[in-house]
């Protein structure tokens, strides 16, 4: 039912477990199989990471076979064979200039670490320019995003045109936990944090779907908080945009269609109070905000990213929405059990899938 | 396992309490609460082994239906608290327990009732974290307890844990102060700091460590409590409460005590490593002093577990920057430890294998550490199951190495049996290769983009393969634990007599019987070297090789003691316990107010009455105390019977 | 005590001060964290009342200089003790306890007062964290009472004497201590926030 993500994993070649082994292994693992692979970067920002990244890693394999190979050599030299009693051997305290070498070895190695480190830390740290602005709210247990400049409201699901710095303010509610906002391909983690605001520029190189998650323990459901990032063509991007502005597709009162009984459901059930519909009386909010549903439709997947939306999801998530995702909506998380009825779910999900 | 509570097998002289449960429940013998504290952790350690196993078979398939969210969310939160506060870090204090004043040649720790509430303390906060899953259910709020998920959540069970680790705070803080004050002032004559084994010194550096980042914690967890049951607004962000306050106190205790965890196995292995290659320790003055420095720059790192927070570049350098020199001193060690066994005849026992084993996994977990220094690389890594590896190769790889290595050298010591050497060695590779099977997949994980503490993730992310092979492992490593746990109960019972020096060992607890006499020593020993043990039984020829001297030490600490009477060892005094009690029924209490009220009444009195009856007890010594309150921390009897255990081995000596 | 010491590798350490002392060290984080914890929040009073309306220095300066006065009775004690004079011991232990009672009354008129004046437990984190810090030094202080008039119990049932045992120099430590704690409480939260 979580059809989350649709590619199968493929079988993969074993392999050891060494750290050169696992480099290649992950190199070669295209991000297709492997959507969140923090090795197959898709930003600059990524890049440099990964840059960074692989560079360590390729210190730290040089220095590890180097002391397995000593550990690995000293034991097979200096073992006692089958039978072999114990000799008498030098007692031996010690060697200054070895401990000197063995000081100064590995300082300068880490040295020559710390200067592309200190680097990449402020580059990624500069501001960008001509950015679009997005401000992210990190709920229990979905992502909000607001467009600033754009006046676009959306929900787990994040719009960007390629090759455009993507500037993202990150908040939540004071009464909410800390999450933290995180596309592996296309950036590092940054966490949400109540009461602070946190920044994080993210980018991509190439039109696609980007997955991601919250990375930080937040509670019940905190597995089942995931986002996507689209990135589009800027003429894409732009149409995108468009169609959020357009008003939504609410059934006229004269209708007596399905659609028309889901809209009056959604505003009698009480669904208005948490999920906003733009431009109607539906006005969300409150104390228990859902996501903003004027463009339900155009998504591909509702409850933090976790279901395709399709029909069936949608009647089994009206139905039970607890059963489907774990939540607390009697501490205001999630979405509370609206105990509807089949002829109800069915108006609803009409009226949702027409969302367009 | 966690049924041994008799008496060893020797029945020493002297002043003997009853025999049986009592004897153990109302002991303020260092051996016996060592091995209390050893007993308990194993139970502990099984405990959250099996909340590990949970949480590797839920994750063994994508949309794993083992376990629900809400129970795998409280396992992994009990799986990290039980290893980290029930484990690892009782099983060291039962390693310090029973062996620091062995070697340091003192005949108990300076103040043994304090040591027993120590240990009693700890199994009451152990009972009543763990209780919880009767009460509402296991904490859920990450071993980590971040705040103000930790406030926010309306039942008990982070009550709970905030209680839970105040008390066992407690227990370690009373511990630590109990250790300082043994290492400083109760060292055998001749010993001097430079003299004591490199355990000892790891002990007295974790002894620091513990004095002085507890408290902090121990602020945060009474602001969490007030926040929680007072109305205290520490971390409510609506009015200004700032949740990162919390990460900062935390991780001020929490760094510190990755190296509380870690550097009693290193002294383990530092002791393991020059007996099986009949070497003195490669370059001791620098093993001690990188573990000192370890132990001091723990105290500036904390930040770089917050590297995704938004700490802003500059501190994020300063601290990237001071993680990265960690890895200098922990270079040091590695190095000495080769060149210890360089040049040795080194024998392969089971010890041995654990304690090679501890340095090759160490040195993974290591270096994998300093990825994480790597700033823009951890915000990557940060938990994601990169982190998981990490820190399973250093807490497992390298603690728990170090500890099975430890139980297997010393086990013969303790109970006068040795562990049984080929099922040590099938638990050896068996737990070798189920370790890396476990942890190893997790690197690529987490570099796959997979979070830590995911109750559930989903197909077709490319971590199902690496996910199965770690839960196999997993079950690989219990069926080694299973070997262990067989060849603990049969060696216990009829394993190959130990003696008093099995592997001709190199410090003092070897020239002591096998289990040591309640007394340790007939006589106190006189130091005149580091590893005096070992110059006393070989001299050295023309080559410098060392030769068997005709003189056996041992002859002259196996005898019986002189004069009976000479050594006053402390009473069994039951107030440790009660006090434990008390301070548990309090905790209870505070849990379920009002009517709880009741329970904490009846907790004060317990207390109050164990409190006094503590003071009064000593009745050889009116003066012996006056100030024997909870607060303080004294223990004045104790230091008379302590006191007097020195003075009056002393006089042995003299005759 | 000197003949025991001589017969361990100890440097002339007693074991209790050793203890003592490492018990105080650690204490010294405990109030750091608390003072930084009040540093931090110092001015986030959520609307409530903050520093400058509440505090009322000359009046904390008097009980301050109570407490610094408690610190000379109790070395008079300590020097009665060394002398084996115990009816000046009781003296200056009794009084030392009584101007430690003084600064809680005073502690307590302050509470009070500043409870009055809108600033509770869960007011603001200033009032959080105020209250913590100085409350948790109260507490301090009230288990340093305590143990002082275990003292004078004892002085009258047994007597003090200098060679059964070294309480009341254990008890001045960490009077001492409290008392050099509040020094720098009375700095950091009251002078330098007004």
């Amino acid at each position: 039912m979580r059809a989350a993500v649709s590619t199968r994993e493929k079988p993969r070649r074993l392999a050891g477990g060494s750290l050169v082994a696992m480099a290649v292994v992950l190199s070669a693992c295209g991000s297709g199989d492997t959507p969140q692979n923090t090795l197959a970067p898709a930003s600059e920002r990524a890049r440099n990471i990964d840059g960074l990244f692989t560079f360590t890693l390729i210190l730290a394999a040089v220095v590890f076979v180097l002391v397995q190979g000593a550990i690995i050599y000293t034991v097979v030299k200096f073992r006692l064979k089958k039978g072999e009693e114990p000799k008498p051997v030098k007692q031996i305290h010690g060697n200054t200039r070895l401990e000197i070498a063995w000081t100064i070895a590995p300082a300068l190695i880490l040295a020559g670490l710390a200067v592309p480190t200190v680097q990449t830390i402020f580059e990624n740290a500069e501001s960008p320019v001509d950015a679009i602005e997005i401000t992210v709210m990190g709920h229990q247990w979905w992502w909000e995003y607001e467009y600033t400049d754009l006046g676009v409201v959306t929900a787990n699901e994040m719009h960007i045109p390629v090759g455009r710095d993507v500037f993202l303010t990150l908040e939540t509610d004071t009464t909410d936990v800390i999450h933290s906002f995180w596309v592996p391909r296309l950036s590092g983690k940054r966490d949400v944090v109540p009461g602070h605001v946190n920044t994080i520029t993210i980018s991509a190189d190439e039109p696609g779907e980007y997955l991601g998650q919250c990375a930080e323990f937040c509670g019940l459901s905190h597995a089942n908080m995931r986002l996507r990032v689209y990135a589009h063509e800027p003429a894409d991007f732009d149409a995108w945009v468009a169609s959020q502005l357009a008003a939504a597709a609410i059934p006229p009162d004269t209708d007596e269609s399905l659609r028309s009984t889901g809209w009056e459901l959604f505003i009698s059930k009480g669904c208005a109070a948490c999920h906003a519909v733009n431009g109607t009386e539906a006005a969300g909010g409150g104390l228990n905000p859902g996501p903003n549903l004027t463009h339900f439709a155009q998504r591909n997947t509702f409850a933090g990213a976790l279901f395709e939306r399709n029909d069936e999801n949608l009647r089994s998530w009206l139905a039970n929405p607890s059963a489907m995702k774990p939540m607390q909506p009697d501490l205001n998380r999630g979405m509370p059990n609206l105990g509807l009825n089949d002829e109800e779910i069915t108006a609803l999900v009409a009226f949702l899938q027409g969302l367009t | 396992m966690a049924t041994v509570v008799e008496a060893p097998p020797i029945s020493p002289p002297g002043a003997q309490p009853k025999g049986g449960i009592w004897a153990w429940l109302t002991s303020v013998d260092h051996k016996k609460i060592g091995i209390m504290y050893g007993v308990a952790a194993m139970a502990f350690f099984i405990l959250g082994g099996i909340e590990a196993l949970v949480i590797r078979l839920q994750l063994a398939v994508p949309e794993g239906s083992v376990v629900a969210e809400d129970a795998y969310n409280q396992l992994f939160t009990m799986h990290g608290t039980t290893m980290v506060f029930l484990f690892v870090m009782p099983i060291s204090a039962a390693f310090g327990n029973y062996f620091m004043p062995i070697m340091i040649g003192a005949r108990d720790v300076a103040f043994p009732r304090l040591n027993a509430l120590s240990f009693w303390i700890f199994l009451a906060g152990g009972i009543f974290i763990s209780s919880s899953f009767f009460l509402g259910g296991f904490p859920d709020g990450a071993w980590v307890g971040y705040s103000p998920l930790a406030t926010q959540a309306e039942v008990i069970r982070m009550d709970f844990w905030a209680l839970g680790l105040l008390i066992l705070g407690v227990a370690s803080l009373l511990g630590a102060v109990n250790f300082i004050t043994t290492i400083f002032t109760m060292r055998a004559p001749g010993m001097t700091l430079f003299r004591m084994p490199v355990f000892v010194w790891m002990q007295m550096v974790v002894a620091f460590l513990l004095a002085f980042s507890l408290p902090l914690v121990t602020v945060g967890l009474f602001q969490v409590i007030l926040d929680r049951n007072f109305g205290t607004l520490f971390y409510d962000a609506a009015t200004g409460g700032d949740p990162v306050l919390w990460q900062h106190l935390f991780w001020l205790f929490g760094h510190p005590e990755v190296y509380i965890l870690i550097l009693p196995a290193m002294g383990i292995v530092s002791e393991v490593l020059p007996t099986f290659s009949r070497k003195p320790l490669f370059g001791y003055q620098f093993v001690v002093f990188a573990g000192a420095a370890i132990g001091f720059l723990g105290f500036g790192v904390w930040a770089h577990h917050m590297f995704t927070a938004g700490l802003g570049p500059v501190a994020e350098t300063a601290f990237g920057l001071m993680t990265m020199t960690i890895a200098v001193p922990t270079g040091i060690k590695i190095f000495n430890w080769l060149g210890t066994m360089w040049g040795g005849s080194v024998s392969f026992t089971t010890p041995m294998l654990f304690a090679v084993g501890f340095v090759a996994m160490f040195t993974i977990g290591g270096l994998s550490g300093v990825t994480h220094s790597i700033v823009p690389a951890d915000t990557q890594q940060h938990d994601s199951y990169y982190v998981v590896a990490h820190f399973h190769y250093v807490l497992f790889g390298g603690a728990v190495f170090g500890i099975f290595s430890g139980v297997y050298y010393w086990f013969g010591k303790v109970f006068g049996r040795l562990l049984d050497e080929p099922l040590g060695k099938l638990h050896f590779w068996l737990m070798f290769i189920g370790f890396n099977l476990t942890f190893a997949p997790m690197h690529i994980l987490g570099l796959n983009g997979m979070p830590r503490r995911i109750a559930t993730y989903g197909d077709g992310l490319g971590w199902n393969l690496w996910n199965l092979v770690a839960t196999v492992g997993s079950f690989i490593i219990a069926l080694s634990i299973l070997v262990f746990l067989v060849n603990a109960v049969r060696s216990y019972r009829k394993g190959e007599p130990a003696g008093a020096d099995p592997w001709d060992g190199r410090t003092l607890e070897w020239s002591t019987t096998s289990p040591p006499a309640d007394y340790n020593f007939a006589e106190v020993p006189i130091v005149d070297a580091i590893d005096d043990f070992w110059y006393k039984k070989y001299g050295e020829d023309d080559n410098h090789l060392p030769v068997r001297l005709d003189t056996d030490p041992r002859d002259l600490s196996a005898r019986e003691p002189d004069v009976e009477h000479h050594v006053h060892l402390p009473s069994p005094s039951y107030y440790p316990i009660l006090l434990a009690v008390g301070i548990v029924t309090l905790a209870y209490g505070f849990l379920w107010l009002p009517i709880g009220y009741l329970a904490m009444a009846a907790g004060l009195g317990i207390m109050l009455w164990a409190i006094f009856g503590w003071a009064l007890e000593d009745i050889d010594h009116p003066m012996g105390d006056g100030n024997g309150h909870g607060d303080g921390g004294d223990d004045g009897g104790g230091r008379d019977a302590a006191a007097e255990l020195v003075g009056s081995g002393a006089e042995g000596t003299s005759e | 005590m000197a003949a025991e010491v001589a017969h361990t590798t100890s440097g002339g350490l007693d074991i209790r001060k050793t203890a003592m002392w490492a018990f105080l060290a650690s204490e010294l984080m405990f109030f750091g964290a608390l003072i930084s914890t009040f540093l931090l929040y110092r001015g986030r009073t959520n609307g409530g009342p903050g520093a400058e309306e509440l505090f009322d220095i000359p009046f904390t300066s008097v009980s301050s200089f109570v407490l610094l006065m408690s610190s000379l009775t109790m070395v008079l004690a300590h020097n009665a003790w060394e002398r084996d004079d115990q009816r000046q011991l009781r003296l200056w232990l009794v009084s030392t306890a009584s101007l430690g009672l003084v600064f809680l009354g005073g502690q307590f008129f302050e509470f009070a007062t500043f409870v009055h004046e809108g600033l509770k437990l869960d007011t603001s984190p200033f009032g959080s964290s105020f209250y913590m810090l100085t409350g948790f030094h109260g507490a301090h202080v009230a288990v340093g009472v305590l143990m002082l008039s275990a003292m004078v119990i004892i002085s009258f049932r047994v007597g003090l004497s200098k060679a059964r045992g070294m309480n009341v120099e254990l008890v001045a430590l960490y009077w001492h201590f409290v008392d050099i704690v509040w020094i720098v409480i009375f700095t950091v939260v009251y002078l330098l926030q007004v």
